[in-house]
């Protein structure tokens, strides 16, 4: 069984007299996790609270197993973290820079040494690695933070924004760094990102916050999966109308569309495999199949759209958990 | 994760021990506090008085040095208590100099570029950050203070014999405790600041001033008032009363006169006392305790608006 990455157990965090996270509730697993939400839904305090930064107020959490409260040191070896504003050592050369971190994780001397060379190769600023940090571009110092985040080997990734600011290409490069971390499989990743298309591309599973509260969580390939009942098939040859009503019969509900379109809902039932069998049997060639799914925007904008229609699925402001 | 590899892997290696992690942090900051040409001369001027001061206990015990010299030995600094108060005094102002040029970008720069978020998140504490920073500024004054004075009484010691050295061994308690508490405070004052203002330039300015701005209301309050009470608001009169102390030449009293009294009331006798010792001791601690609280509110990872 795989360990929950983060478990919420009522947990709240207020400053001053304001509450900015509201009784949390729940448990998170996949290996990739989106943290969505609006300016201010206190995405960035619930980060802050797991890495021991705010103390709860009420309740607990749990990353890895440990109790953030109880087991703070075990648990910060094995965590990394790329915040989201520019965070460096100044008058300090990039190389320098993450080894000092990787020491303070507790890494012997020489061994941070080489470890640090190979997070600057592996996130591609192997050149510029003796460079001092104060002199890179808004690009280099978030690959700078994600090195320093990964050089001690953490198990759990957690990136603050890690693409704000980025050109397309390092973007581009940002993302493929963070899906082959969460590929190697030896590390998970809480990605927090107001980029609906960050997410999309890193994670399995989001966590929707709408002011202090989880207003959604969902596996993504399973909410995909539920939505496969649309679908789009572009034809070509013989006879459509009769192909369109031999689907029907299975119990589809169609539409014809344009000329060689045909748009339909799948029964319950019916596989992808029984309509390739009607259209061999009338000569008919599948061109193109799509299944119209929705997208993470459509979850998000549904989420937002409940809590604020009060319609939130569970009654306590604990979303779908 | 080897290059060629060009993956992400996990560290499966052995770990320091959590207590050394603090060490971690001078060894870094010291490496680039040398790096600096003007503090490195700083540094090694810091060494021309003891180096004078130990020529000076051993022409003490070379006559044929002295003879060489044609020096007559009663024109040297007899080697006592007052010779080492007076070492740890220009010794603790040269600590208070470098101090001054060292100590401000240790916290202010960290502060300015928002490093301490990683710092923190790692397992290192808020505790360990502070005594870490806390140890450069300690190591560096500590080589130019109660090290070279505790080798000169030894010196001195070993040129005299074993009777001086059971008659004056109090006196490296006494190097020692005095050095140590200026370079506590020292440290802890430059720190606080510096987290305080997070500006290298205003935080060596507000150091300085701080030294010298109290001192000087000190004065204006002992000459409007003619007392000697204004020396609690004053570091520099505060310590140098604690060494006095230290080394048994702390006097109370110090000054006794006669004066107009106010309209016409005749003579009135004045006599000026300095604080008690307690009162500087308690002053000392007070400070050093305003700059911890300073310290814990300002080393954050983050800083909540409230």
């Amino acid at each position: 069984m795989v360990t929950p990455l983060i478990e919420l157990d009522d947990l709240g965090v207020t400053f001053g007299k304001r509450a900015i996270l509201k009784n949390l509730n729940g448990s998170v697993k996949g290996r990739a996790i989106g943290l969505l939400g609006p300016n201010g839904a206190g995405k960035t305090t619930l980060i802050h609270t797991l890495l021991g930064f705010h103390p709860p107020s009420a309740g607990t959490a749990r990353i890895l197993g440990h109790d953030i409260a109880e087991n703070t040191k075990s648990l910060r070896a094995a965590v990394g973290y790329m915040p989201e504003r520019d965070s460096f050592v100044a008058k300090m050369s990039c190389v320098h820079f993450v080894r000092l971190m990787a020491e303070l994780s507790g890494i012997p001397s020489e061994a941070a040494l080489e470890r640090a060379h190979e997070a600057l190769f592996y996130v591609g600023l192997g050149e510029a690695r003796y460079r001092s940090v104060d002199t890179y571009s808004l690009g280099m110092k978030q690959l700078a933070k994600l090195a320093q985040a990964i050089v001690h080997g953490p198990r759990l990734l957690i990136l603050d924004e890690p693409t704000n600011g980025l050109d397309p290409p390092t973007r581009a490069r940002m993302i493929n760094l963070i899906k082959g971390i969460r590929d190697g499989g030896r590390a998970r990743i809480l990605l927090s990102s107001h980029l609906l298309r960050d997410v999309e591309e890193c994670c399995d599973e989001i966590l929707v916050l709408k002011d202090g509260r989880i207003a959604a969580n969902c596996n993504l390939d399973e909410e995909r999966k539920a939505n496969r009942k649309f679908i789009e098939l572009e034809t070509r040859g013989g006879d459509r109308a009769e192909f369109a009503e031999a689907i029907g019969r299975l119990g589809c509900e169609y539409a014809l569309s344009g000329e060689r379109h045909i748009k339909l809902v799948m029964g319950e039932e019916i596989e992808i495999s029984d309509l390739y069998r009607l259209a061999f049997e009338r000569q008919i060639q599948i061109r193109r199949l799509n299944y119209k799914r929705d997208s993470l925007e459509d979850i998000f904008l549904k989420a937002m759209e409940e809590e604020e229609t009060g319609a939130t699925r569970g009654g306590n402001g604990n979303g779908r958990l | 994760m080897a290059v060629f590899e060009n993956a992400y892997k996990g560290y499966e290696g052995g770990l320091t021990p959590q207590w050394s992690r603090f060490l971690v942090l001078p060894r870094y900051s010291l490496r680039e506090v040398f790096k600096s040409k003007l503090f490195t001369a700083l540094f090694c001027l810091c060494f021309i008085y003891p180096l004078v001061a130990a020529i000076l206990v051993y022409l003490h015990h070379n006559a044929n040095a002295i003879q060489l010299l044609q020096i007559n030995v009663r024109e040297l600094l007899p080697i006592n208590a007052s010779f080492f108060l007076y070492f740890v005094q220009f010794q603790g102002w040269c600590a208070f100099l470098l101090t001054v040029i060292v100590a401000p970008p240790l916290v202010s720069r960290d502060l300015a570029n928002n490093a301490l978020p990683l710092y923190l998140y790692r397992p290192f504490s808020r505790a360990e950050y502070v005594l870490g920073k806390m140890s450069v500024i300690v190591v560096l004054l500590s080589l130019i203070t109660w090290v070279p004075g505790v080798l000169l009484f030894f010196l001195q010691a070993y040129l005299e014999g074993a009777g001086w050295l059971w008659r004056n061994l109090w006196m490296v308690g006494a190097i020692f405790t005095g050095s140590i508490i200026w370079i506590v405070l020292l440290a802890l004052l430059a720190l606080a600041i510096s987290a305080l203002v997070k500006w290298r330039v205003v935080a060596s300015g507000a150091l300085l001033g701080l030294f010298f701005v109290p001192s000087a209301l000190g004065g204006i309050v002992n000459g409007l008032f003619q007392t000697r009470v204004g020396h609690l608001i004053s570091p520099a009169a505060l310590i140098t009363n604690v060494w006095r102390g230290l080394f048994g030449h702390y006097v109370r009293e110090v000054d006794r006169y006669t004066t107009d009294g106010i309209r016409g009331r005749g003579l009135v006798e004045v006599v000026l006392l300095e604080p008690p010792l307690w009162a500087c001791w308690l002053m000392i601690a007070l400070a050093c305790l305003v700059c911890l609280w300073l310290l814990a509110r300002k080393v954050r990872a983050y800083e909540v608006v409230k």
